[in-house]
């Protein structure tokens, strides 16, 4: 590999200061320690060795751990495309297709972000920042498998430029970029994403009777408004089971394993725990945050459970950690350390928060049927508030201290 | 007894090439003094110049915001270089070591008549010897100044950072000594002396019968040892305190002026490293060359010679001198290769390269504690921004955000960073947080960069 970094570091002074495509440095930068960890080393003064972790590293740990949903999602979005129009399908079959319509949507995130990354880091003289890959990879698993793909570029870019750049770039961010994109699109094209768009369906494929895009969520929403007071316990469950066009769609086991429409990437729940066994093993994702998120959801359900007003409010604590994108979000999005509280007991509140504001806007919101985004945009808001508290916390322990 | 205070917080560094407690008399052919080892100086004035001859306690320059404190030589013989950088900011005094040293005399003291000395006497002697320079004040980590009382005084006596000389064996013997700058102390500073014991060894012959100390007992990982850290447990410094601290090489130094009449600057230290082919002790002086140490003493030849331990030190040259505070000489490999990212780089598993976190393919914590590691220079990435968080909470020991303190200092925030702790800390109780960074910031200058902005506000 030898052949390979001298054939770089011949083209370093084109890029040096002086050098035709100074401008560039940064682009050269990001392709060659891409490549070859640099054979900087450290300065005369300060530590004399370093951990041997570095960001790359630690943002490869998070795409590794989206893996599992990634697969999974593209096998999911072949398989409800056959079980929609009444097909069977071999494994194979499924995966292929789901594959053939999510790699554009992710080769678009990645290369509409990345070039606004590039661009602001040659505008801005700073490094690129190995951040997006993850971003890159969160956006498309975030979009149904129907989104045109002009409006993923589109709000990737309006991700990445408002919710990111414009804050001074990685690091400085307050929202979740990933989020920001999928808020971006909910609002300016709500019709592409809601309602039936969760299946992809083909061009001229009839689709079996009854068929119905709805997601549980839409489900239990609808039944829970139509039944407003007038509701028997279990009801909510009750319509999830009686779905007619594919029996069992949304049973509890079903839910989990996540064989039901959604995103791309975000019905299963049990992809989502791997992912989290991942992210928690290797200390990349905060075990606190994610646990807290679930908690914070699982007692505000029992919470509801206590006084039922209506269907949505009976429907059982459990279910609302496998509906929607729950599991999802609380495993990969509000674990995003730049936008998460950055304390530590604030990384409770904030996650225990996120879970209860989870189910309170689904469960008392008609206008959006999933509360997880808004949910962490909201708390990514509130995540310096809170930081602010538990750090002037530690301040008045020591100006306590002080004057005892 | 008393009560033994476990810190479960920090980080061991376990590195291959420890010193055999075996030692051997080297004498430099120079020694240096470098400013840079003073963060706290001010203006030095120079009181000698090339050629003149001095001898071991003789002062060499002083600082000019405290100008009764002298730093003197360690050995007799030549002044041979000042040099100076830009805008002649002096860098070092180089002198030229004689065979056998000639001391500066000073008065001898029995114990009986340390005892009924008065304080006034003993700081004019102690500042007009050079053995001053080793009482550091907190905060800010600085020579203290002579005229601003200690709240207390705290003494470290073991070492947890990285390829540490073990105290036990450099202060064999020193316990008389020990004792005596243990009484001047008490008697210059009027306040109670505090030693930092570990608990995971045993009883200590130097440090374990001294009289007239309060003894707390530290056990756990880096820094444990650290003085600050014990500091922050037995009695924390807050706005307004100040605090001295002593290496126990000081304390002997201190008592030896008193009870030998002279400035003795001869100290056992470690040389020690993967590099070194027989890692062992050597009896030398403060600043002493290196060169002879590390001549045909290698394994390899593309190295890097630190002053101190791989956490705090600081790089010199195959033939540059120790620094002041120092008591290890520390040789690694320089890591200036460029490494393939899918066979040694980011996406590689890696086991032989030591680090504190788990992430993908990182497999160092699956390996034995008592694993020795080869550690390069290498920075193992680039410079980022801060992203992860968490995990500096994990390696400082302290009731400290040591983020918030950092980004504190990196606004300008003085309210912010005197609220956080600025007081509480110097550059080695955050070094472990430098080492473990994703992102690579040089932590330790920061915390600098923020003592210093306390200092000139």
């Amino acid at each position: 590999m030898n052949f390979l970094h001298q054939l770089l570091e011949k083209q370093r002074p084109l890029f040096a200061k002086g050098g035709k495509l100074e401008r560039f440095y940064y682009v050269f930068e990001a392709l060659e320690t891409f490549l070859f960890t640099p054979p900087t080393t450290t300065p005369a003064r300060g530590v004399q060795i370093r951990d041997a972790i570095d960001l790359k590293r630690m943002m490869m740990t998070v795409v590794i751990a989206l893996l599992p949903c990634l697969f999974y999602g593209m096998w999911n979005v072949g398989h409800q495309h056959f079980l929609a129009i009444g097909q069977t399908a071999t494994f194979a079959e499924k995966f292929l297709l789901g594959f053939k319509l999510v790699l554009p949507i992710i080769l678009v995130a990645y290369a509409s972000g990345g070039l606004v990354e590039v661009i602001f880091a040659i505008m801005r003289k700073h490094p690129i920042n190995e951040g997006f890959l993850v971003t890159g990879m969160l956006i498309p698993l975030v979009m149904p498998v129907t989104i045109p793909l002009w409006q993923v570029a589109l709000a990737t870019v309006f991700a990445v430029l408002v919710a990111k750049e414009v804050f001074g770039g990685t690091g400085m961010n307050i929202l979740n970029v990933a989020l920001t994109a999928r808020a971006f699109l909910y609002f300016a094209y709500p019709t592409d994403i809601s309602g039936s768009v969760w299946t992809y369906l083909g061009q001229e494929a009839k689709t079996v009777d009854g068929y119905s895009g709805a997601t549980a969520l839409a489900i239990i929403a609808e039944t829970s408004a139509n039944l407003k007071s007038n509701f028997t316990h279990g009801a909510a469950v009750e319509a999830l089971n009686k779905v007619a066009w594919a029996p069992g769609l949304f049973s509890f086991e079903n839910l989990f394993f996540g064989a039901i429409p959604g995103s791309i990437g975000e019905t299963s729940t049990l992809m989502c725990l791997i992912g989290a066994a991942i992210l928690i093993i290797t200390g990349v994702g905060s075990w606190k945050i994610i646990l807290s998120v679930f908690a914070g959801a699982y007692l505000t359900g029992l919470l509801l459970n206590a006084f039922p007003l209506n269907a949505y409010m009976d429907l059982p604590a459990h279910y609302h950690l496998v509906i929607g994108g729950l599991a999802f979000g609380a495993v990969y999005m509000a674990t995003d350390p730049v936008s998460a509280a950055h304390t530590e007991t604030g990384k409770w509140i904030y996650g225990f928060l996120i879970g209860f504001f989870t189910i309170v806007i689904r469960v008392f919101n008609p206008a959006y049927p999933e509360g997880i985004m808004l949910a962490i945009l909201l708390m990514n808001v509130f995540a310096p508030l809170i930081d602010y508290y538990v750090v002037q916390a530690n301040k008045n322990r020591r100006l306590s201290r002080a004057t005892v | 007894m008393s009560k033994v205070i476990k810190l479960k917080k920090g980080f061991d560094i376990n590195l291959a090439g420890k010193a055999a407690l075996q030692l051997t008399e080297h004498h430099p052919e120079t020694v240096a003094i470098k400013f840079d080892d003073f963060p706290g100086m001010y203006r030095p004035k120079i009181v000698v110049k090339e050629g003149d001859t001095v001898k071991a306690g003789s002062a060499l320059f002083f600082d000019k915001a405290m100008e009764d404190v002298i730093y003197a030589s360690p050995v007799s013989g030549e002044v041979i270089a000042v040099h100076r950088g830009e805008k002649r900011k002096p860098i070092e005094i180089v002198i030229l070591c004689d065979r056998t040293i000639q001391y500066q005399e000073h008065r001898k003291f029995t114990i009986s008549e340390i005892a009924n000395l008065s304080a006034e006497d003993a700081l004019t002697h102690m500042v007009g010897s050079g053995v001053w320079v080793q009482v550091i004040q907190r905060p800010f980590g600085i020579v203290a100044n002579p005229h601003l009382a200690p709240r207390d005084i705290f003494i470290s006596t073991f070492d947890t950072s990285p390829l540490a000389p073990d105290y036990e064996f450099i202060f064999k013997g020193q316990e008389q000594y020990f004792q005596v700058g243990i009484e001047i102390l008490r008697k210059v500073g009027k306040c109670d002396i505090h030693l930092g014991i570990n608990a995971a060894a045993e009883v200590s012959k130097v440090f374990g019968s001294v009289n007239n100390v309060r003894i707390h007992k530290f056990m756990g990982p880096h820094p444990a040892g650290n003085v600050g850290v014990q500091i922050h447990h037995i009695a924390p410094i807050n706005k307004g305190d100040i605090v001295w601290t002593l290496h126990p090489y000081g304390v002997i130094q201190i008592g030896k002026l008193f009870l030998e009449g002279r400035y003795d600057a001869s100290k056992i230290i470690a040389v020690a490293g993967s590099e070194v082919k027989q890692p062992q002790y050597y009896k030398t002086f403060t600043g002493a060359n290196i060169s002879k140490l590390v001549a045909n003493n290698l394994k390899s030849q593309h190295v890097r010679f630190i002053s101190g331990n791989v956490l705090t030190g600081c790089k010199i040259e195959a033939n540059g001198h120790l620094g002041f505070y120092d008591h290890l000489l520390t040789v690694i490999p320089e890591g200036d290769k460029p490494r393939f990212f899918l066979t040694e780089g980011w996406l590689a598993p890696v086991t032989n390269r030591l680090s504190f976190h788990r992430a993908f393919g990182l497999l160092s914590f699956l390996n034995s504690k008592t694993k020795e590691y080869v550690l390069d220079t290498s920075t193992n990435g680039e410079e980022r921004a801060f992203v992860m968080t968490g995990a500096f909470e994990q390696v400082v020991p302290m009731d400290i955000l040591p983020l918030h303190l950092i980004k504190a200092i990196l606004a300008n925030d003085y309210d912010g960073m005197e609220a956080l702790g600025i007081y509480e800390v110097i550059e080695e109780d955050l070094a472990l947080c430098e080492f473990i960074d994703v992102s690579k910031q040089p932590i330790q200058q920061i915390i600098r960069q923020g003592i210093n902005m306390m200092r000139e506000s």
